[in-house]
């Protein structure tokens, strides 16, 4: 089954449609780990983020004193400044001062490897835009039943768990998708800190077999479907949360 | 609609004020509520009814004055909260039912939450009440599957649920359809004649004439008049009420 | 001693990056121009009941929306030749201006939504009411329609210039010499790991106090046009 895949993309290359990540075993290993490390900053920095977002915005509604300016501030900063520019500070100025450890063959390893500084840098940048997604479904969901609740004798904090959060998800679902497609994008700036995702690999993939515009399509094709499945995923969660008579269409 | 022969009031203000901004919504209201009465308060919009009522169970802060539930003062900086909103519940005109939980989850879960009350005795509690509200078969379906009326029932429930001392009912029927708004006072009227005390804001005259013990009449922010309701819609003596009942009636 | 040494030393490059910031600055600028005109068309394109134009005018939005800034950028800076030929006159497209019209295409999809967005926000009483008084749909659109949209469309077209501006230095992994790319040279070319921090600090300065004004005058606009 695999030789005859093979078999048809070499003769697919031979009429001038060169992919070899489908025939050549090296450049699939590659391409394979690429995708995978693209799958990885997707996932493990979306989950971050999404953390990030709802304690900024619970602190921005809840908190007192200093603590809700340091978050406005921290939204400020990351919303306003180039995440590339953020990345680089990130791993280059701030690692240059961080430890450096050995690794098991005794060469020097730096403590926060740039896959992790990358992850660190991308939770962190979309972690400001959910702040203020939450932030504004906290702010959609009508007062008179945070009302009802301090009515009944829940306290403001308990009365913003039990009934404001649960309403508030509901009105944040289409900005938090927007966030998170704009994550799966920004994944691509891992590159300039030389984790190897995939526009990376793609890039070490067409210096070496000389088919960049096959690999580029190849390339676009996975973000677009990248993007599709967030957004699918997104709206599966959305419908399964789905509340009878209750949404931005109604009137209450 | 039973009278305690107590004559010490279970709630009294006394020259409360409160102002939003500049505006001065309350200035100067006293009242007294004795245990079991069914009391109406009635006037034109604007005129601070609806203030009055939140800032006996502590919704709304006020200015100056006093105000006591039984023994607890509510403008006490150190008033415990949850043991004054176990005493005083409240309706809204717009329910305010939890959207994402069930109603019976909607009626029971502050008596559990709030008040710690074992779960199985408050969901015994709750569908007891929902049964008296004539919605038996409702405990499962979400409020947004439920008409208006329906819900200002089940928002009742949820008050009787934390087993209060009275009740403020803040115009609960002026967001139903009309043809809702029988059922809901048919249930506002059970609920007094249980013995409950109720304090209601309303439009609805017939009601306050048939079911209320005392009519008390505001306008821009005091209480113009209170009477019986026999002696209040015959024989209103302040001008301001007869132009206000001329208009209404 | 030694920190005003390195802060003078760190001042004394600071033009040279300054200098790459204008760049950025001129990239955003052309491609805001370029692909608010493309955008526009697009837009309306999504807008229009013809369907040979309505579906390509979709695709294409979506294509440029869910491609990755930095795709569209390779695409663009390896795809595209070094010098065009338009009647006999030959015209350079240096990186910088490559790029630039590579960023053009993501920023037409967004303003294409944004157009999109806006004629879909006006209540539908309007064009009933249109109709009825006998306006075609072109008419209603290009009348009544869309007049009222501009106010709703500068808000979020000023977040999308930011956003522009926030995207240039991508630029640099393709060769452009603007301000990422010349700090990068500064921190090479003095050879200190200590002025790493400082200058890292000092050019998300720039960005953000070009940046953030940007962003909090958005929201006074949007206050002051907001309806009703």
């Amino acid at each position: 089954m695999i030789t005859e895949i093979q078999t048809y993309f070499r003769e697919l290359a031979a009429s001038g449609i060169n992919l070899t990540i489908f025939y050549d075993a090296f450049d699939f290993d590659r391409f394979v780990t690429g995708f995978g490390n693209t799958l990885l900053l997707i996932l493990i920095s979306a989950a971050c983020s999404i953390a990030i977002g709802a304690a900024g915005a619970a602190v921005l509604t809840l908190g007192k004193g200093p603590a809700p300016a340091c978050i406005r501030g921290y939204v400020a900063l990351f919303r306003n400044t180039p995440l590339i520019v953020q990345m680089y500070f990130f791993y280059f100025a701030v690692g240059s001062i961080m430890p450096v450890g050995r690794n098991e063959l005794g060469l020097p390893q730096p403590l926060i490897g740039s896959f992790s500084w990358a992850v660190i840098s991308l939770s962190l940048y979309a972690g400001a835009f959910n702040v203020e997604t939450f932030r504004a479904g906290i702010g959609a969901v009508h007062g008179s039943y945070e009302e009802a609740a301090l009515a009944l004798g829940y306290n403001r904090r308990q009365a913003f768990f039990s009934v404001t959060v649960p309403l508030a998800l509901r009105f944040s679902f289409a900005s938090l998708a927007n966030n998170l497609v704009d994550l799966t994008k920004a994944t691509t700036v891992a590159y300039a800190v030389g984790v190897a995702e995939l526009l990376y690999v793609s890039n070490q993939i067409w210096s070496d077999s000389l088919n960049t515009i096959e690999m580029m399509n190849v390339m676009l094709v996975i973000y677009l479907t990248l993007t599709a499945a967030v957004v699918f995923i997104i709206n599966r969660v959305e419908a399964a949360m789905r509340l009878p008579g209750f949404g931005l269409g109604d009137g209450q | 609609m039973t009278l305690s022969s107590n004559s010490q009031p279970l709630i009294s203000l006394r020259g409360v004020r409160k102002s939003f901004g500049a505006f001065e919504v309350l200035r100067g209201i006293d009242m007294d509520i004795r245990k079991g009465e069914v009391v109406a308060i009635i006037g034109p919009s604007g005129s601070g009814k609806s203030t009055i009522l939140r800032t006996i169970n502590g919704l709304t802060p006020i200015n100056e004055g006093t105000i006591n539930v039984g023994e607890i003062k509510v403008s006490d900086p150190k008033l415990d909260q949850v043991k004054l909103r176990h005493r005083v519940g409240m309706v809204f005109q717009q329910y305010n039912l939890f959207p994402h939980k069930t109603v019976l989850e909607n009626v029971a879960m502050a008596p559990i939450q709030v008040l710690k009350q074992p779960r199985r005795q408050v969901e015994e509690r709750a569908r007891k009440l929902l049964a008296e509200m004539r919605l038996p078969d409702k405990a499962n379906s979400y409020p947004g599957e439920l008409s208006g009326g329906q819900q200002q029932r089940v928002a009742i429930a949820r008050a009787l649920c934390m087993e209060p001392e009275v009740i403020l009912f803040d115009e609960v029927t002026a967001a139903l359809d009309p043809e809702m708004v029988k059922e809901v006072l048919s249930a506002v009227r059970k609920v007094a004649e249980d013995g409950m005390t109720c304090i209601l804001v309303t439009h609805e005259m017939g009601f306050a004439r048939e079911a209320a013990d005392h009519v008390y009449f505001t306008d821009k922010g005091v209480i113009v008049e209170h009477a019986p309701p026999a002696d209040f819609f015959t024989s209103a003596s302040d001008p301001r009420t007869k132009e206000f009942l001329s208009k209404v009636l | 001693m030694t920190s005003i040494n390195l802060f003078s030393q760190i001042l004394e490059w600071m033009p040279f990056v300054l200098q790459g910031f204008a760049l950025n600055i001129l990239m955003s600028l052309l491609a805001i121009a370029v692909g608010t005109l493309m955008g526009t068309f697009l837009g309306l394109g999504q807008l229009s009941t013809l369907k040979p134009l309505g579906i390509p005018s979709k695709l294409a939005t979506q294509l440029f929306r869910n491609a990755p800034w930095l795709v569209l950028l390779f695409y663009c800076i390896f795809l595209m030749p070094y010098q065009v030929n338009i009647g006999g006159v030959v015209i350079q497209l240096p990186s910088w201006l490559r790029a630039t019209i590579g960023f053009s295409f993501p920023v037409a999809a967004n303003f294409s939504e944004i157009v999109r967005g806006s004629v879909n926000s006006i209540p539908r009483g309007q064009w009933e009411a249109a109709e009825a008084l006998g306006y075609s749909r072109r008419a209603t659109l290009f009348r009544i329609i869309l007049p009222q949209c501009i106010t709703r469309m500068i808000p979020p077209w000023m977040n999308l210039y930011a956003l522009l501006l926030t995207a240039t230095p991508l630029s640099m992994i393709v060769g452009v010499e603007e301000a990422l790319g010349r700090t990068q040279a500064a921190v090479q070319a003095q050879g200190d790991s200590r002025v790493l921090i400082p200058m890292y600090l000092a050019l998300l300065a720039m960005f953000f106090f070009y940046t953030w004004p940007i962003n909090r005058l958005s929201l006074v606009v949007e206050r002051r046009f907001r309806t009703k």
